[in-house]
Formats: structure tokens, sequence, C-alpha cells
């Protein structure tokens, strides 16, 4: 059976170490196979030949994400990329013209509402009421224009298989695969929805994308706790603000904020557009280039200006909590340019990879204090972010009881250099988890779009694995002693709260 | 149980996605619209733009191999990567175990790994292992045991001495034993923290009974009362050649490794045949069943039944219906339910089918608590669409289409191909299976689906669960009928001083 819409379960952490190793001839056979090109409105195209079957996958990144989010908008960035399945002027209309207009009274409608409801003084609630049922009424008017989701109905009715997009803190993605007879039905889909994007039903999605927040921080005690552990961490950047948005914003933006978003941060030169599969470079690159090529150029975005201050004390959150306990700690580490990106990357795996992991052999195995236990880097790379500890109590014991094991495998990174052998097998690891990473296209898309978006260059991802390779002993305590210092450091705890009466079954099917 | 670790394993995962339409199947390609392009070369309509026909694809079929023990083997080359990666399925699994000891089977796979064998401790294992960037793990179903690895094809001949020893001395150390106890009855006091969780699990034994194996749940009781000899017995009943099915994909010369793996597993008995028990499913009890959940502000709601197996001949009319009601972006519930009336972010379902046995119908969504009885409306209200209604033939173009034209990426790569095919090998399907699959999706009419619709989908016959916050209900539950308020409470451990085992 189907399973619909599970969560992507995309975690950072686990993309952060894509490293790679492999002998130069091997990045010479991809030189062979990959063709790059920026196009005249500044938009790069990715495209790897890899005939495996009929069959192709892409992945478009855009460059921007929760980052570049006010206050007043948080959670934009993700609402936006939900509209970007709402269709065109071509598809998913009646009558564009006059559904046009009829979106243009939503807007007015919702902005005198808006108005009337966020006023300080003098709100006239009969007034609201009026302008609350205006509004409605013009979004009944607009929804007479709507195919819904057709954008959706043509690519899966076409073969298209894992329509889906994500929105995080750095970038915003969208990809799925298609056989490979439909490139060039692709290739006008996918620019269609970038040159023209229509902010239909939007209000109704907005109701959409908080339940998404119920779902994956009110109703989630990971969601509550990672939720109140970022917005302590960072006071000034915005890695604080969650990616889904703060509840007062996600009930107050218009589709008219979406699209200035739009026209603001979705420019082509903040565009990658990666395809990996059954393509000809020769025959695909002008397809790509008629149909990308038609968004117009436009300024690129402000870069971000604001910066985290540096921590000068600890900080703390305490949650209580009906569930079971959760500890996380986290310390700022500096944004993936730094030199030192490798040694936090060879910290991750030394810490947190598989059954012979200090974490895992401490507390899990030895201590048997917790079920599971890692550490990494979060919840970005563009900007300056945090090296995490995290970990699940066995039962019995506190969130608590987890910082001092977790703090003498600290000190003991501080102290003592990791042995030969450690190190060894974590370089041993990084080139075949890099390999392993090679075989599928959509992994490929992915690797490559990110590596093209975030370093310019797509052999970034096979240099980096130098980069671990250089990684000495002296450099991890020195990058320990450097980061997991008491005032950088801010710890979040959930602890199970005592029931005031004993936990009956519920009473009955009683509400209200 | 398994499920419950892979959750707490990704406990920090947080990441929002827009929503994930997962079409699995077929390809046909259909008659290209015709081009009329303008004079650029740019459509302006997606109906202009031509679809070439797909490249000619053959399938890379694995080498089968049957040695006369009953041991099957498959064998895919796959030289594209410097890798190679195997699995070996053994029959039976949680399914058999008994109902005083849920758990064995999960527990059984843990620790046959990580409790190492006759020579080499787990921990030893796992620094050998991780040292050459190579994995050995075991894993279960209800149905099966499974060992799998996967190394650089440079450490082959390292590595898969491990699987060897593993499959012929392991150890079950009582440590890791202890160990893997401890973490199980962990995740028992977890269970009860995730609204999704919950779901899952009572409405799994509201629709198969309680009892059944597939419903079933450990307890601290269950995982108390197995001992080390429960896992010695079970590996000496079902490790044996006549119960395996290994498939290897990657960077090898198959005539060669058959010779290799013919010398290594020809030579033993062919063991007794694992005889799966007969297992009972009850038919759901209809009504309205409730959990309170307290500290949330959503409700999940499942409606479940009992679905059908494969064998069944409606199957491929109820795969195009499942498609068109509750599959994709333009599925009935999720352009009703989420597009248009923005009731849920989460939202689908379909009648299930299983390989062996009825699988579970189930549709669910996830709304917030004030629009929980508008959602049970919605779904019903889809419900009697299908039934009463008649499909559209558009409608029908459309799921069919869906499911014909991403048949390729049923077996677009070569490891996808062998395990489909060692998954027939298990099940007693015939290898062709997707081709029937596709033939069978295109003879399906609209009228097989009205007609499948009403055989299948009973509202009325439904057991509908809601786990949520009652104080924030739109409407009492109770007006929908008689509410069972279903008690969660975990039973809890008998007291300690019995000592343990």
């Amino acid at each position: 059976m189907k399973i619909p819409f599970p969560r992507t379960l995309a975690f950072v952490i686990l993309f952060s170490f894509i490293a790679f190793n492999l002998h130069a001839q091997d990045v010479a056979s991809f030189e062979k196979r990959i063709t790059v090109k920026k196009l005249a409105n500044g938009l790069t195209i990715v495209i790897m030949e890899r005939p495996e079957a009929p069959v192709f996958s892409f992945y478009t990144r855009v460059n921007v994400g929760s980052v570049q989010e006010v206050a007043g908008i948080t959670g934009l960035a993700h609402m936006f990329e939900h509209m970007a399945f709402k269709g065109t002027h071509e598809i998913g209309t009646t009558n564009w013209p006059k559904e046009k207009v009829a979106l243009e009274k939503v807007e007015t409608a919702y902005a005198a509402y808006l108005k009337e409801k966020l006023k300080e003084v003098n709100r006239d609630d009969k007034k609201l009421a009026a302008l609350e049922k205006a509004w409605q009424e013009a979004v009944a008017a607009a929804d007479e224009f709507v195919v819904p989701n057709e954008f959706g109905e043509i690519v899966e009715s076409q073969g298209g298989v894992g329509l889906n997009a994500s929105t995080d803190r750095d970038e915003t993605t969208y990809f799925y695969s298609f056989p490979q007879n439909r490139l060039e039905l692709w290739a006008y889909l996918e620019s269609e929805r970038f040159l023209e994007p229509v902010m239909r039903q939007f209000y109704k999605e907005r109701d959409v994308v908080y339940e998404e927040r119920r779902m994956s921080v009110d109703s989630s005690p990971q969601g509550r706790l990672l939720e109140q552990f970022l917005r302590a961490a960072f006071i000034a950047h915005p890695y604080g603000r969650p990616v889904v948005g703060w509840p007062s914003d996600l009930k107050a933006f218009s589709a008219t904020d979406a699209l200035n978003f739009f026209h603001k941060y979705y420019v082509p030169a903040n565009m990658v557009v990666t395809v990996v599969g059954d393509v000809k470079a020769a025959e695909a690159l002008p397809v790509m280039e008629k149909y990308f090529g038609r968004i117009p150029a436009r300024p690129e975005p402000e870069p971000l200006r604001t910066q985290e201050p540096p921590q000068e004390a600890v900080r703390t959150v305490l949650i209580h909590d009906r569930s079971q306990p959760l500890y996380v700690e986290g310390y700022h580490r500096p944004d993936f340019r730094d030199p030192d990106d490798a040694v936090y990357d060879v910290l991750a795996d030394l810490l947190s990879k598989g059954r012979t992991s200090r974490l895992y052999r401490s507390l899990v195995r030895d201590k048997r204090i917790a079920i599971a236990a890692q550490g990494g880097s979060f919840p970005g790379s563009k900007y300056p972010n945090l090296f995490f500890f995290f970990a699940a109590p066995s039962q019995g014991h506190t969130a608590e009881d987890m910082a001092g094991p977790i703090h003498e495998e600290i000190e003991k990174l501080k102290d003592k250099d990791v042995t030969d052998e450690e190190l060894e097998s974590i370089k041993t690891r990084a080139k075949a988890d890099l390999i392993r990473g090679l075989g599928n296209d959509q992994g490929l898309a992915f690797q490559l779009g990110e590596y093209q978006a975030l370093y310019g260059d797509w052999r970034e991802l096979f240099h980096q694995i130098e980069e671990i390779e250089k990684v000495t002993k002296a450099d991890i305590r020195r990058v320990a002693n450097k980061t997991f210092v008491e005032p950088n450091r801010t710890v979040a705890v959930m602890e199970t709260e005592k029931p005031k009466t004993p936990p009956a079954g519920p009473a009955k099917g009683e509400q209200k | 149980m398994n499920n419950v670790k892979a959750l707490l394993f990704l406990l920090l995962a947080f990441s929002f996605t827009a929503a994930q339409a997962q079409t699995a199947q077929p390809s046909a390609h259909k008659a290209a619209p015709t081009p009329d392009k303008q004079s650029s070369g740019v459509a302006t309509s997606w109906r202009q733009v031509p679809i070439p026909a797909l490249h000619q694809f053959k399938p890379q079929e694995p080498r089968r191999v049957q040695l006369p023990n009953g041991m099957v083997i498959f064998l895919q080359e796959d030289h594209e990567l410097p890798l190679i990666d195997g699995t070996i399925r053994i029959r039976g699994g949680s399914r058999e175990e008994p109902a005083g000891k849920v758990g064995m089977i999960a527990l059984y796979a843990d620790v046959w790994r990580t409790g190492g064998t006759k020579s080499k401790t787990g921990d030893e294992l796992d620094d050998f292992l991780e040292a050459h960037a190579a994995r050995v793990e075991a894993s279960d179903s209800a149905d099966s045991t499974f060992l799998a690895w996967s190394s650089l094809k440079e450490n082959y001949d390292q590595v898969f001495p491990v699987v060897i020893d593993l499959l012929e001395n392991p150890e079950f150390r009582q440590d890791k034993i202890d160990l893997a106890k401890q973490q199980f009855e962990s995740l028992i006091s977890r269970r009860n923290d995730d609204i999704d969780e919950i779901a899952g699990r009572e409405s799994t034994k509201l629709a198969y009974g309680a009892d059944n194996p597939y419903a079933r749940t450990a307890e601290y009781a269950t995982i108390d009362a197995i001992t080390r000899e429960d896992l010695l017995q079970w590996h000496k009943r079902t490790v044996a050649p006549g119960n395996m099915i290994l498939g290897l994909a990657g960077d090898f010369d198959s005539a060669d490794m058959e010779q290799k793996l013919r010398q290594i597993f020809g030579k033993l008995p062919a063991g007794e045949p694992f005889v799966p028990a007969k297992i009972t499913f009850n038919q759901p009890r209809p009504g309205i069943y409730f959990v309170e959940k307290n500290d949330v502000n959503q409700s999940d709601i499942q409606m479940v039944d009992q679905g059908i197996d494969r064998h069944n001949p409606d199957y491929y009319a109820v795969e195009v219906m499942n498609e068109l009601f509750g599959g994709g972006f333009s599925s009935r519930l999720f352009v009703s339910i989420r597009t248009r009336q923005g009731l849920a972010y989460s939202v689908g379902g379909g009648v299930g089918t299983a390989f062996d046995h009825s699988g579970i119908t189930r549709f669910s969504m996830g709304t917030k608590s004030g629009t929980t009885a508008a959602g049970i409306d919605a779904l019903r209200k889809e419900f009697d669409g299908l039934i009463q209604g008649t499909v559209k033939p558009g409608e029908l173009k459309k799921a069919k289409d869906s499911i014909l034209n991403s048949f390729i990426f049923e077996f677009d790569s070569k490891e996808k191909v062998l395990s489909e095919r060692m998954r027939y090998e298990f099940y007693g399907f015939p290898p062709d299976f997707l081709e029937r699959f596709r033939a069978g999706i295109e003879k399906v009419t609209a009228a097989d689906v009205d007609r499948v619709a009403r055989k299948y989908l009973h509202p009325e016959k439904m057991a509908v669960l809601v786990v949520g916050n009652a104080k924030d209900f739109d409407r009492d539950l109770s007006t929908f009928g008689k509410v069972t308020a279903i008690d969660i409470t975990i039973p809890q451990k008998k007291a300690e001083k019995s000592g343990s085992n």
C-alpha cells in the first residue's frame, strides 16, 4: 500500500558529511560525463550522462531559504515552495485573464481584513467580520477558475515519480524523476513554474502549511525541543527561527508577500538545475537553454547582513513535557568555507558513525544510559552554525544524566589524541561513503547540484575528500579546544513531567 | 519494534517538505500529442511538447542458481562502482514468535549481529568492519529475517567470511542480549510520545485484532521472557539452505561467483523446511475508537479495514482505484481534503494489498483538533462519492497513465530488478509478475473500479480511530456513534525483586 505523505526525514547532519574520495582517473571519468553551462540570464545548468536505464532525475536548487525571511514573514520561503505546485498562467486555470482579476480582488480584500485585524487600538469587530466575509467571498470567486493540482497531475500522469520539494534554512529544492522521453516536457514544466507562478488557492494552502507545523513542531516532542533549542542558541541570526514559521506569521502573510519574495529571490543567478540520467548533453543542453533561458535576468539579492554575535554565557532551556526525556546541546562553529570544516566532519564521524563511534560506545554500550547518541553540525552550513550533541536517555535516566558523560567525551577529545586506527578508519569510510553515493541518478543530482551551488564547482564534491585526508590528530584537539567551551554552549533539556493525577486511560469519548 | 527503532535514530529530523506523492509502477508511451510549436521552438502549452518513443530497454535479469539443497541464489553483475552488496533472506519471522515472547525475532536479529560469533565478539566485528568501511547487519520482518552486507569490492574476501561465520557460528552473547533488552524496553517506554506512532500501532490492532501476529506489540513482560536459548533455537530452526534466498549485486564475475558460492553452500544439508503457522485475521469491529493525547493540537485519524492479497484477480483494479482515490497529487482525497478544504497536510490511503495475506485497508489524515469531526465527515463524504458514484473516463485515464508511464521506475536499476526477483521467489509469484502487472493494469475499466470500490470499501464496517486532544474537538465524537476509549497505558514491569531470569 502506498503511504502518501511521509515526512521526509532528510536531516541535515546526514548530508553534511558528503565528502568523497576518488582517484584522479575517476574524477576524470566524471569530467567526461558532466557538462556545466551558465546561461545568459545567470542560471546554471549541470548535466550528467548516466544511461543506466531510460530515465532521468533532476534537482533544482534555489539559493533561498528561511534565513532570507524577516519578522512578519517567517515561514514564507517554505510557503512559496508549496505554491510552486499550484500551476502557472497555462496550467491550473480555466481562464487566466479572469482568474488574474479575481486574484487581485482577493489580495485587496485580504489586505483590508488584515489591517483591521492587526489594529492595536479601535479595532471594529463588526467591520472585521464584514471584511473577513468579503475576503472569503473573493476567494470563492477566484476558486471558480481553478483546476486543482493540475501541475502535479501532469507530472504524475506522464510518469513522474518522487515529486516533491524541500525548504531548509539555506536552500529550497525541487525534484522528481521522469522517463527519458519526457525531458522536453520537464524542461517546459520546470521553467514555467519559475517563470510565471500563480498564487492561486494561497490561503487554503496556508492552512495546509499550518497543519504541517502542528505535525512537525507543536505535536511532536522533538519538534518542540528543537524549536526552543535553536531559539536559544541564536539570538540574532535567522538560524534561530523555525523554517515552518511562527504561528502569528502563518496566519498573516499574504499571496502578495509570497510573490514579492519570489521576485526578489528566485532570480536565475540564484538557481542551479542539475539533470542526471539517460540524457545526452548535446541534445539536452539546447532544450534546457531554450526553456530556462526564458526566465528574465533579475538583479541578485543582497547578501544576508546579520551575523550571530559571539556567545558569552551558557544558555539553558528546560522543558517539562509529558514525553520521555531528550537532551541536546550545541556549540557555535564556523560556516562551510572555514578551513576547519573538514575537521568538524571528522568529529561528527568519530562521535556518531556506527557502533564504533565514541558516543555509542560510551553512552549506549558501556554506561547504558542512552538508546541513541550522536553529534554533528546543524541546522545549516552556509552561515556559522552549531556542532550538537544529542542523546535519548534509556528508561530510568533523565535528560540531565546525559550531560556529564557527554562532557567526558568532549574532554577526551580536547586532552587526548585520537588513535591512528580511528583516524584511518574515518578516512576510509569517507571514501567508501562517497562511492556509495554515486550509484543513482537522484543522489548524484542532489550532490552535484549542492556542490555546484555552494562552491560554484561540482568538482568540490571530490576535492572535499582531500580535505578530510589532511585532517590530523592535532587538528581534532585544536578544534575541540576552540569550540567546546562552556560559554559557547546552549543546552536544551526535555524532562518528563510527573502527571498530577495518575495517567488513567482516557475517561471516555467525552469532550467539550 | 523496528519502526520504533528507526524513529529514534532519526530523532532530530526536522525538515519540511511540500508533499510526497510517490507512484510506483508501469509505462506505456502514449501517442505523443501533435507537435504544434511556435517558430521559436518553445512550447506555449505542455500539450504541444513532443514526446518521442522511450529508448529501448531490456532490464538485465540476474542469474538464478538453485543448489541441490534447495538454496536459491541470484547474481546480478553491476560494474558501475567498485562495490559488492548482498542479502540473504531466511524464511520465518516475527509472526511465528510465541505470544508470550513478542519481540523475540527483533531481539534475535539485533543480537545475531551484535552478539558476535564463537571466535569474535560483536565489538570486534564492529571494529573490523568499520575499519574497512563495510557493513554486515541483520534485520527482521513478519515473515523473514535478513542478513545483509556491503563492502568495497577490494574487501569482499574479508567481509564475506564474517557473513558465513555469523550464519554458522553465532554466539548471542548474554551481555548484548541484556543491552538489546534494555533498549527495547526503553522503546516501549517511549511508544506513547508520538501521535502517529500511537495511531499506526492501535489502528493495526483494530484492523487485524490485538492478538494477531502482525498487530501485537512487545511488552516489558514479553521482552523479559525471552532467553538466549530461544535465540539459539530459532537460529537452528530457520538458518538452513533450503530456507534461504541469497541475492548479490555488484562488481564481480557471476560465473566465478557462482562457483565460489556453490562451494560454500552446496556442501550444507538442506535442513528442515520452515512451515509457517496458520494465522487468524479477525475482521475489525466497526465503530469509533479514541485515544486521548492532551499535549497535541492535531488529531491523527485512521480508518481501517482488511484489504486483499495480490493473488486476488481484483488486485489490478484495486491498484487503479487506490491511485485515483488516495494516491498522488491529483487523487480525490488530496484534491478535496488538502487542496480545496485545507484540512490536512497529510491525507491519503488505499485498500491494502499484501503478497500472502490480506493487507490493511487504511485511510489516514492529520488535522487540527478543532476540525477532527469535520475531517471524519470529509473522509466519509469521499467514500460515499466513490461508492455511490461512477468513475469518470478522464479520471480513470489519469490514474492508469500514472501507473503505466512510471512503470519503468520499477526496474530502472539492476538492484531493483534483483530485489523484485528475490521477492517473487520468496512469495512464490511468477518471475514475470511485473509484466503481468502491467498487462493487468492496462485492462482495468471504469466499471472495474466502480465494482471494486463497492466490493472492498465499506465505511460502515471500518474501525475509525482518533488520537487527539478531545477538549478542542469541533464536535463530540459520540455524534458518530458509540465511542470506545482505548487505554494505552503501558503495562508496568513486574516488581523487580523477583530478579532477572
